[in-house]
C-alpha cells in the first residue's frame, strides 16, 4: 500500500466527507473525522520520512505519466507542510466535538464535519499536488468548504464576513486561474516540474511576467498579504472558535507554501528575484503589515480579532523571510510556518475554551479568569510567550533566524522593525494577561469552572509541542535549512 | 454583443433584468465557443450558464426582492482595480503566441498525444471526454466535489424546509391554475429527460457527458416544480431521497478509483478494470460519468429546492 500513500493522503478525507454526509449522523461524522485526521497525520509523517533523504516521490493518477496525466510530487518541502496541516487537524478535530456543541446547532453538525473534512482534503491536496490546474481545483474545494465553515459562526456578522471572503477568495481564485491559463498558453503543459523546465528559455516573455503577477496577486489574496488582507480579521473573528483555530493554523500556511512552490518550483529563483524583483515588493509590504497589523491588534477589544490581526503580522514575518532572499531568511519562513501553526493553534484553542465556558471572548469575558480557569489561561500565556518570541518557545527559533537573515543582508531597519513589532506583541499579550490575572471578575458575570479534559488535552498537547520544539529545534531547523538550500539552488 | 451585454448589466438597476442579461451573456459566450470549435465547452456553458444558473438566480430573487440597494462606497477603487487588471492582461497577451497557429506550444507538447493516441489508448472517439474522464480524471473528480461542497454550503446556510407550507389556505386558491403550462410541461419533461440520458451515455461519442446531462435532467425537475408547485414536486422526488444520492455520486466516482487501486493500478487507472485495458477504460469512464451525472443532477435539484422552499416561506 505504501506506493499509494500520496493519493491516500488526500483521498481519505475527500471520500470520507461524502461518506459521513451519507450516514447523516453527527456522532459517526465526528468519529470518522477524527480517525481520518489521525490517518492523514500518520501518512504525512510516513511520507516525510520517505523523502527526508532529498528524494522525490511521484504518483501518477490514472496511470498516465505526467505531463499527460496529473501527478502528485512529494518532496521535503511539501511533506513538511503536510505534516503541519494534518498534525494540526489531528489535534483540533478531537477538540471540535465539545466546542461546537456550544456554538453550532445540532442539526448542522454533520454538515460541519463534511465541510471540515473537505477543507482538510483541499488544503492537503493543494500542498501535495504537482499539477498547476489540479492545485486550482483543490483550492476551490478548500475555499468553498472554508466559506461554509466561517458562515456557521454564532455571531451574525459571520455571514457577511463569509460573504466578503467569498468575493475576495473568488477573485483570488480567478487570478490564479488566469495565471495558470497564461502559463499553459506559453508552454502547453500544466505539470509543475514540466513547466519549470519549459519556462527556462522564456525569461523575457511579457506573458510570463503577467502570469507571475496574476499568480502572486491571487495567492496573495489567499494568504492575506497586505493590502489584500481585509477579509481575514472578520473571518477569523466571527467563525466558530475551532474553525478560527484550524484556519489560522493551516490555511494561510498552505497559501505561503503555494507562493513558495510557484516562485521557486515553477518560475525559479532566478526569475522571481533576478527579473521580477519580487523581494522589493515582499519586503516593503511585509514591513508595513508587520508594523500596522501589530498596532491595530493593540487597539482591539475582542481577543479573537486581536489574534487575527496578530496573524496578519505573523504572515508579514513569513513574507519577510522570502523577501530577504537568503538561506537564513527562507529557513525562518519555513520554520515560522510550523511554529506559527503551533502558537496560534494554542492561543485560539485557549480562546475556544474561554468561549465554551463563558459564552464570549472579549476582554471583559476574560477578566479574572486566571484563577477560575487556571489551565486554560496558562496555555494562553505559553502561546503568548511563544508569539512574542521568548527563548525556550518555538517563537524564539523562527524570530532568531529572521533576525539573523536581516543582519546577514545588512538591512538594519528590518531588524529594528522585527524587534519593535515583538515589543508591540508583548503589549497586546500583556493586556489579556493583565485582565485575566490581575482583575477581579465583574460581578454580573457568572463564575465559571475549568474547561473539560476533552478540551484541555488537545490544547496542552500543542502547548507541549510549543515548548518541545522550542528547546529541541534540531529536527525542524534541519528540514527547513535543507529545503531552503534546495529552493534557492544556485542563487548566491 | 458580448461587451454590449456586459455594459448593459452594469447600467441596469433592476436585478430581474440583470439576471436575464446574464442569461443572454452566457448564450453569447456559448456561441463564441462553438465558433472556436469547442463544442463541449459551449454545451456546458449553454446548459449551466444560460440554463441552470439563471434559474438559481431567479430563485434567489424570490427571496431577496428585485431591486438593488444603493452601494455604500464609490466606484473609483473598483474601477482602478479593474482597469489595472485589464491593462496587465492586455500587456501580457501582446507577447502571447499567435492565436490558432499550428506551431504554438499548446499544440506541440501535450495535446498531440491526446489527439493521436487517445482513440487507441482510451478507446473512445470524443477526445474531450478522454481528457476529462481519463487523462485528467482526478481533476474532474475534484470538480464534482466542488459541486458537492456547494451543496454542503447551501444546506448549511439556508437548508431545505421539508414540511409542506404551513399556510392553511390551499395553494390553488391564491395562485391561478395553469392548465396550459401544466400540459405543456407534461409534454416536454419526458423529452428533456430522454435527452439528458442521451447526453449522459453518448458523451463518449459526441459532445456531452455527466455534467451537462445532470444539469439537463435537473432542469426537467425544476420545470415540474415551477409548473406544479413545491408540494407536488416533493411527492415526486423528496429531498430526503436526493440527499444520499448526491453523496453516492461522489462515492461512485471515488469508489471507482479505490477499486482500481485495489486491483493494482494507481487511483483512477481504469485499464486494470478488465483484461483488455481499452475495455477497462470504457467501463471506468461509464462508471464515473454516471457518478458525475448523479451528483450534478441531485445537487442542482436540492439547491433549487432550498431556494424555492425559502422563497415560499418569505411570500
Amino acid at each position: 500500500m505504501s506506493m499509494h500513500l500520496p493519493a491516500l493522503q488526500v483521498i481519505i478525507p475527500l471520500l470520507l466527507a461524502a461518506v459521513i454526509f451519507l450516514f447523516n449522523n453527527a456522532r459517526i461524522a465526528y468519529i470518522v473525522s477524527v480517525a481520518a485526521s489521525w490517518l492523514c497525520l500518520a501518512i504525512a509523517i510516513q511520507l516525510l520520512l520517505l523523502v527526508n533523504d532529498g528524494s522525490v516521490i511521484e504518483y501518477a493518477f490514472g496511470g498516465w505519466e505526467p505531463p499527460w496525466g496529473i501527478a502528485y510530487n512529494v518532496d521535503q518541502l511539501n511533506a513538511f507542510v503536510l505534516v503541519i496541516v494534518s498534525g494540526i487537524a489531528a489535534i483540533m478535530f478531537p477538540f471540535s466535538w465539545r466546542s461546537i456543541q456550544a456554538e453550532i446547532p445540532a442539526s448542522l453538525h454533520v454538515l460541519f464535519y463534511t465541510a471540515l473534512l473537505l477543507c482538510l482534503a483541499g488544503l492537503l491536496g493543494m500542498t501535495i499536488t504537482g499539477d498547476a490546474f489540479n492545485f486550482f481545483v483543490l483550492l476551490e474545494i478548500s475555499s468553498l468548504a472554508t466559506y461554509t465553515l466561517i458562515s456557521l459562526g454564532k455571531d451574525r456578522r459571520s455571514l457577511s464576513a463569509a460573504f466578503q471572503y467569498l468575493i475576495m477568495g473568488t477573485i483570488g481564485g480567478t487570478f490564479i486561474l488566469l495565471g495558470v491559463g497564461l502559463l499553459y498558453t506559453l508552454t502547453g503543459t500544466l505539470n509543475m516540474a514540466d513547466l519549470a523546465e519549459r519556462i527556462g528559455p522564456l525569461q523575457a516573455s511579457r506573458t510570463l511576467q503577467a502570469a507571475f503577477a496574476f499568480l502572486v496577486v491571487g495567492i496573495g489574496l489567499k494568504l492575506a498579504m497586505f493590502p489584500l488582507h481585509l477579509w481575514l480579521p472578520g473571518a477569523y473573528a466571527t467563525a466558530p472558535s475551532v474553525v478560527s483555530a484550524f484556519l489560522a493554523a493551516t490555511a494561510t500556511k498552505v497559501a505561503v507554501y503555494a507562493l513558495l512552490r510557484f516562485m521557486f518550483g515553477v518560475f525559479g529563483a532566478d526569475f522571481a528575484y533576478g527579473e521580477m524583483h519580487v523581494e522589493l515588493m515582499l519586503v516593503s509590504l511585509a514591513l508595513v503589515s508587520v508594523l500596522f497589523a501589530s498596532l491595530i491588534a493593540l487597539l482591539q477589544r475582542g481577543v479573537k480579532r486581536m489574534l487575527a490581526y496578530s496573524s496578519l503580522a505573523q504572515i508579514g514575518y513569513m513574507l519577510l523571510g522570502i523577501g530577504l532572499a537568503n538561506v537564513s531568511g527562507l529557513t525562518a519562513t519555513l520554520l515560522h510556518l510550523f511554529n506559527h501553526a503551533l502558537m496560534k493553534g494554542v492561543l485560539f484553542l485557549a480562546l475556544a475554551m474561554v468561549f465554551y465556558r463563558t459564552g464570549g471572548s472579549s476582554m471583559r469575558h476574560m477578566s479574572g479568569l486566571g484563577r477560575q480557569m487556571p489551565w486554560t489561561m496558562a496555555a494562553f500565556v505559553v502561546g503568548g510567550l511563544s508569539l512574542i518570541g521568548v527563548p525556550l518557545t518555538v517563537g524564539f527559533i523562527s524570530k532568531w533566524y529572521l533576525i539573523l537573515a536581516s543582519i546577514e543582508r545588512g538591512w538594519w531597519p528590518v531588524t529594528a522593525v522585527i524587534l519593535v513589532a515583538s515589543l508591540i506583541a508583548v503589549m497586546y499579550i500583556w493586556r489579556v494577561v493583565e485582565v485575566a490575572y490581575f482583575k477581579e471578575r465583574p460581578a454580573d458575570l457568572p463564575t465559571v469552572s475549568e474547561a473539560p479534559l476533552s478540551l484541555l488535552l488537545p490544547t496542552w498537547t500543542l502547548v507541549a509541542a510549543n515548548i518541545y520544539f522550542g528547546i529541541n529545534a534540531s529536527v525542524t531547523t534541519g528540514i527547513a535549512q535543507n529545503v531552503a538550500q534546495t529552493l534557492l539552488g544556485g542563487v548566491q | 454583443m458580448l461587451a454590449a451585454t456586459a455594459i448593459a448589466v452594469i447600467r441596469q438597476h433592476s436585478l430581474f433584468a440583470i439576471v436575464m442579461l446574464f442569461g443572454i451573456y452566457s448564450l453569447l459566450s456559448a456561441s463564441i465557443f462553438v465558433v472556436l470549435d469547442a463544442v463541449d465547452v459551449a454545451f456546458t456553458e449553454a446548459a449551466v450558464g444560460a440554463g441552470i444558473s439563471t434559474m438559481l438566480m431567479l430563485g434567489t430573487l424570490v427571496i431577496t426582492g428585485h431591486h438593488e440597494r444603493t452601494p455604500k462606497h464609490g466606484p473609483v477603487l473598483p474601477l482602478v482595480v479593474v482597469m489595472l487588471t485589464g491593462a496587465v492582461l492586455v500587456w501580457g497577451t501582446l507577447d502571447m503566441p499567435p492565436f490558432g497557429a499550428a506551431d504554438n506550444p499548446v499544440h506541440q507538447h501535450v495535446a498531440p498525444r491526446y489527439i493521436e493516441d487517445s482513440p487507441q489508448e482510451v478507446g473512445i472517439p470524443n477526445m474531450v471526454t478522454s481528457v476529462l474522464a481519463s487523462y485528467r480524471a482526478y481533476d474532474t473528480m475534484g470538480e464534482v466535489i466542488v459541486v458537492f461542497a456547494a451543496l454542503v454550503g447551501v444546506l448549511a446556510l439556508i437548508g431545505i424546509r421539508e414540511q409542506k407550507s404551513p399556510r392553511p389556505v390551499s395553494t390553488t386558491d391564491d395562485k391561478p391554475p395553469r392548465p396550459v403550462l401544466q400540459v405543456m410541461a407534461k409534454l416536454l419533461i419526458p423529452y428533456i429527460m430522454i435527452f439528458a440520458l442521451y447526453v449522459q451515455f453518448h458523451g463518449e461519442y459526441g459532445p456531452g457527458g455527466g455534467f451537462q446531462a445532470g444539469v439537463i435532467f435537473a432542469s426537467a425537475i425544476i420545470l415540474y416544480v415551477l409548473t406544479f408547485g413545491l408540494d407536488d414536486a416533493y411527492a415526486l422526488v423528496a429531498p430526503s431521497v436526493l440527499r444520499p444520492l448526491a453523496a453516492l455520486g461522489v462515492l461512485l466516482y471515488g469508489g471507482t478509483g479505490v477499486v482500481t487501486m485495489l486491483m493494482g493500478g494507481t487511483f483512477l487507472n481504469y485499464s486494470v478494470l478488465a483484461d483488455d485495458p481499452v475495455q477497462g477504460q470504457l467501463y471506468g469512464i461509464i462508471a464515473i460519468e454516471f457518478g458525475v451525472g448523479l451528483t450534478v443532477a441531485t445537487v442542482m435539484m436540492l439547491i433549487f429546492y432550498a431556494f424555492i422552499s425559502r422563497g415560499e416561506k418569505a411570500a
